[in-house]
């Protein structure tokens, strides 16, 4: 899901930024509050970015013979609700542009929109939608970390397809393209995400780090 | 849910994981990041990548030892938290 440096126009590259940022500052604000309001939350915050960071960092190979990796970030949205997410996703999206030149920095809003953003948000709102369906915890678990997941590299797509159209067959032939790169290997690999979650959210609640069901954003 | 739950989950995770390889030995397994980077330059031969990474790990090991530091970092702290005695 990560656009490279410089793979995008300058002008999305500054739009995506614009959009993120309130994100991200928004984030700060309630990642400040929760940990002055209940300091103990420190260390699940922080088994949340660590979740992101190990899963990010995993190139898995898929079915379709090319490699992509998790995102981690739905764990940290139904623990925290999604904007905290949007600061832990920035912190991993950035280390990987500074330090691996994965991704990039005028890039960087971009990639915030679709792995900080976005995913933590379908994420959530799939959780919360099967916490009404009462659906048993694990398979709400389970589905929000795959759908959170696949929606990453959905935007992805979508922001690609935005800056570079089909000449003939417009934005929606270029999406289709991209999705093809990105959604068909993706898919096997979500589904290990979602399992993956669900057995460290079991940890976490076994440890007594148990996370706030139903968190409002 | 029980320990052998957890172990029935992490062992299928493994394998969704580690069947691509034995089902398809012959791909080249390159991420999708930069397939979809060659796709931008396959149909918009004439789009200029006017920015480029301000450094750059020196080499597939460099880089790879990058990764892995930022998987250990992550399996490190999430490690702590879940092996805490909680008090």
């Amino acid at each position: 899901m990560h656009i490279m440096e410089g793979f995008l126009p300058a002008g999305h590259a500054l739009a995506w930024t614009l959009v993120s940022a309130p994100f991200v500052v928004v984030g700060a604000r309630r990642l400040r509050r929760v940990v002055a309001e209940r300091p103990e939350a420190r260390l699940q915050l922080a088994a949340a970015g660590g979740f992101t960071f190990v899963l990010s960092a995993l190139k898995l190979p898929s079915v379709t013979g090319s490699c992509s990796h998790p995102t981690g970030t739905s764990l940290g949205a139904m623990m925290f609700g999604p904007p905290v997410m949007a600061v832990m996703g920035t912190m991993v999206l950035l280390f990987q542009a500074l330090l691996l030149a994965h991704g990039g920095l005028t890039t960087l809003g971009a990639n915030v929109f679709s792995m900080a953003v976005a995913g933590p948000w379908v994420a959530w709102a799939v959780w919360r939608a099967a916490d009404r369906l009462g659906l048993p915890m694990a398979v709400g678990i389970f589905l929000s970390a795959l759908l959170g997941d696949l929606a990453t590299y959905g935007v992805t797509s979508a922001q690609l397809a935005l800056a570079f159209p089909d000449a003939v067959s417009g934005f929606g032939g270029a999406f289709v393209k991209f999705a093809g790169i990105f959604a068909v290997t993706q898919a096997p690999l979500a589904v290990a995400e979602g399992l993956v979650t669900v057995v460290v959210m079991n940890a976490l609640a076994a440890r007594g780090q148990h996370p706030m069901v139903g968190v409002k954003a | 849910m029980t320990a052998r739950t957890n172990v029935l989950l992490l062992g299928l995770a493994a394998l969704i994981v580690a069947a691509p390889l034995v089902l398809n030995p012959s791909a080249p397994f390159g991420g999708t990041d930069d397939a979809a980077s060659e796709l931008v330059a396959a149909s918009h031969p004439d789009y200029r990548r006017w920015t480029t990474p301000l450094w750059e790990p020196p080499g597939k090991e460099v880089e790879s030892l990058l990764f892995a530091l930022q998987a250990a970092i992550g399996a490190g702290v999430l490690g702590y938290v879940i092996g805490r005695r909680s008090k």
